[in-house]
């Protein structure tokens, strides 16, 4: 779609030849929102070990496995991006502090460390309960997860119970730190004049947040449905409820920033309006503002202050949820490509080409896309993620 | 309670390694700082003139340039651009290939018009580089002299320098896989050679030299201030001085 009006006076739209072709393509979309599936996961694990929302115990570890899955490919999109994908460890030894990118490798990699950590404590039970009761090969594995630590006494079971608190209040911060800075990384570009603004940090924040309360809404449904066990509706109406109040928040920024833009009246707006406009207007407009932000709004307002319940809570749940995650794809892809969209030469725009079968293309992003769901389906089939799992520690010996 | 042990010394261990791994880019920077101080601060300090009243457009500039860096079809580290004013705005086309020929303005812009201009366009070598602040591993470098260079060897082809760089001079080398611009010629400067496409302008709408030298031509120009810089709001201290530079372009 062509812009109604180009920017600057220009009669005609002109580009730079050189951004002629989109450099960070499905691949940076992809990057920053399985980022956001990981922070907001975590969260909601969180927010049971660290804040005690009682109402979240059923899925606290479910959200932390589905965060760990996630960030085992967050990074995998960069990846394929880059263009000397060998050089990728060169982030971490010889990074240039000066550059917002170098410190990714740490935030990244110390973040999983802790969910890894936090993990092996909240299963060490587990891991020790198999190993005592599997034989040979199997039992080596079991073992081998225990990292050889096999005590179980109260002492012990109270200091593991403090650590995984410890770990989820540390781990706040450090999800929030992990996605805002994704958000740092295009708000501080200055030649870019749709990244460049200070709120690009917060409203990644919490898009990330919300995506990853709305994937786990989607995955525990499915999950439930799929293994005919029954669904915690207040649970569920309680995640709707704080997945109402963040997105509102979410939404009110994302417009925010448009809304100064607007009124400024300034450079950015000069370039970014026939952008809105023009190119972005299905995808932005349309999609994110209009259908995947309204629709779930109305959703989850009517949830969260009618009495619904049962089927019909469940279904405007999910309808919610399903909006909010592809609100949240199309903003990531709505920054990314249409941030690269406006030339260099302030007076024209490029268009965006999806491509099925390149390195970049769609099929590649659907694959990576699927990567966390089939690595969590591999691990729910060993580990118990839900209370009424076989093995949860819950029948074997207080967890909690 | 040994084993209550091991699982603290393990997570401790673990908290030792990752600030150990932490250590390991600090002490790497602190090397490089060390090598930048040493290096001599009073030798030349290169900067380039376009003179926008000489440039009539012939694009040999954008060809040279091409052949002697090898360009990749489809990029350019330099190029023409041909600004036609009118009242009611510009209409700007650019001699961005090898070879290119532009056509004619549109009849209703040729009536209109007020002035027109080619403005020749290259890497600024800025002295506040974005994309020297944003490469995630140095590859980008301010190098004595003024120039700003990619080290080929360590740039991880991640594109943040080309997204930082408010003058669309940085593309991806399609052959090579990493960032490219233009240098400056340093490879020709470096042996007290022009830049390719100083040396092929007949009309001297390109110069190149010292501006720390008073006596150069490029020195005085710089003494003068009557030239202007691209995008100067930008904030980048660009060394590429513009003469003559009209008002409408960015």
């Amino acid at each position: 779609m062509e812009p109604a009006n180009l920017p600057a006076g220009a009669l005609n739209n002109f580009y730079f030849q050189n951004n002629t072709h989109i450099d960070w393509s499905l691949m940076i979309v992809l990057y920053p929102y399985i980022t956001g599936l990981v922070a907001g996961a975590f969260v909601v694990s969180a927010l049971y070990h660290v804040f005690k929302v009682k109402e979240f115990e059923p899925i606290a570890r479910f959200a932390l496995v589905a965060s760990f899955c996630f960030g085992l490919f967050a990074a995998v999109p960069l990846l394929f991006h880059l263009g000397q994908p060998l050089r990728a460890m060169n982030i971490f030894i010889t990074p240039h502090t000066t550059s917002a990118m170098s410190i990714f490798g740490y935030v990244y990699s110390s973040y999983m460390i802790l969910v890894m950590v936090e993990l092996w404590l909240v299963y060490r039970g587990f891991f020790i309960h198999q190993a005592k009761t599997t034989k040979g090969f199997q039992q080596f594995i079991w073992k081998a997860l225990t990292l050889w630590v096999t005590e179980t006494s109260p002492g012990a079971l109270k200091l593991d119970h403090a650590l995984i608190s410890f770990l989820a209040g540390i781990g706040i911060p450090w999800a929030f730190t992990l996605h805002g800075y994704v958000g740092f990384i295009f708000g501080s570009v200055k030649a870019n004049a749709w990244w460049a603004t200070p709120l690009q940090p917060i409203i990644f924040l919490m898009s990330a947040i919300v995506s990853g309360i709305a994937m786990l809404i989607l995955m525990y449904t499915f999950i439930r449905w799929r293994t005919k066990r029954p669904i915690n509706y207040p649970m569920l109406k309680l995640l709707g409820d704080y997945l109402w109040g963040l997105f509102i928040i979410d939404v009110t920024f994302e417009t925010m920033e448009v809304v100064y833009m607007f009124y400024e009246h300034g450079h950015h707006w000069a370039v970014v309006a026939p952008l809105l406009t023009g190119p972005l207007f299905p995808s932005y407009v349309i999609g994110q503002m209009l259908l995947f932000s309204g629709i779930p709004l109305i959703a989850l307002g009517y949830v969260a202050l009618s009495q619904v319940s049962g089927r019909r809570l469940l279904r405007m749940v999910n309808l919610a949820a399903l909006c909010v995650v592809l609100q949240v794809l199309f903003m990531r892809f709505n920054v990314v490509i249409g941030g690269q969209m406006i030339s260099k030469s302030d007076r024209g725009y490029v268009d965006f080409h999806f491509q099925w079968f390149a390195r970049e293309g769609l099929i590649m992003a659907a694959i990576i896309l699927c990567a966390p769901f089939v690595t969590y389906y591999v691990i729910s089939r060993w580990l118990p993620v839900f209370n009424d799992d076989p093995g949860h520690p819950a029948s074997h010996h207080a967890h909690h | 309670m040994s084993a209550c042990k091991g699982r603290r010394t393990f997570l401790l261990d673990l908290v030792a390694g990752a600030v150990a791994l932490a250590a390991v880019g600090p002490i790497r920077l602190m090397a490089a700082t060390r090598k930048d101080a040493t290096s001599a601060k009073n030798g030349p300090e290169y900067a380039f003139v376009v003179d926008v009243s000489k440039c009539i457009g012939c694009g040999y500039c954008v060809e040279a340039c091409a052949a002697e860096n090898k360009v990749p079809v489809g990029s350019v580290r330099t190029w023409v651009e041909r600004y036609v004013a009118t009242d009611e705005g510009v209409h700007i086309e650019a001699i961005d290939k090898p070879g290119k020929q532009l056509s004619p303005p549109p009849e209703d812009v040729m009536k209109n018009a007020k002035w027109s201009a080619f403005i020749p366009k290259l890497c600024n070598h800025c002295e506040e580089a974005p994309c020297v602040q944003v490469c995630p591993v140095g590859a980008t470098f301010s190098a004595p002299g003024g120039f700003v260079l990619v080290d080929p060897d360590h740039c991880i082809g991640c594109g943040y320098c080309i997204q930082a760089c408010p003058y669309g001079v940085r593309f991806l080398n399609e052959e090579n896989r990493i960032a490219d611009k233009c240098t400056w010629c340093y490879h020709r400067v470096s042996r007290g050679l022009d830049p390719a496409c100083v040396t092929v302008c007949p009309t001297a709408a390109r110069t190149f030299g010292d501006r720390s030298d008073p006596n150069s031509h490029v020195g005085r120009i710089y003494a003068t201030d009557t030239w202007w810089t691209l995008k100067p709001e930008m904030h980048t201290r660009s060394r590429v001085m513009y003469l003559g530079l009209p008002r409408e372009v960015i």
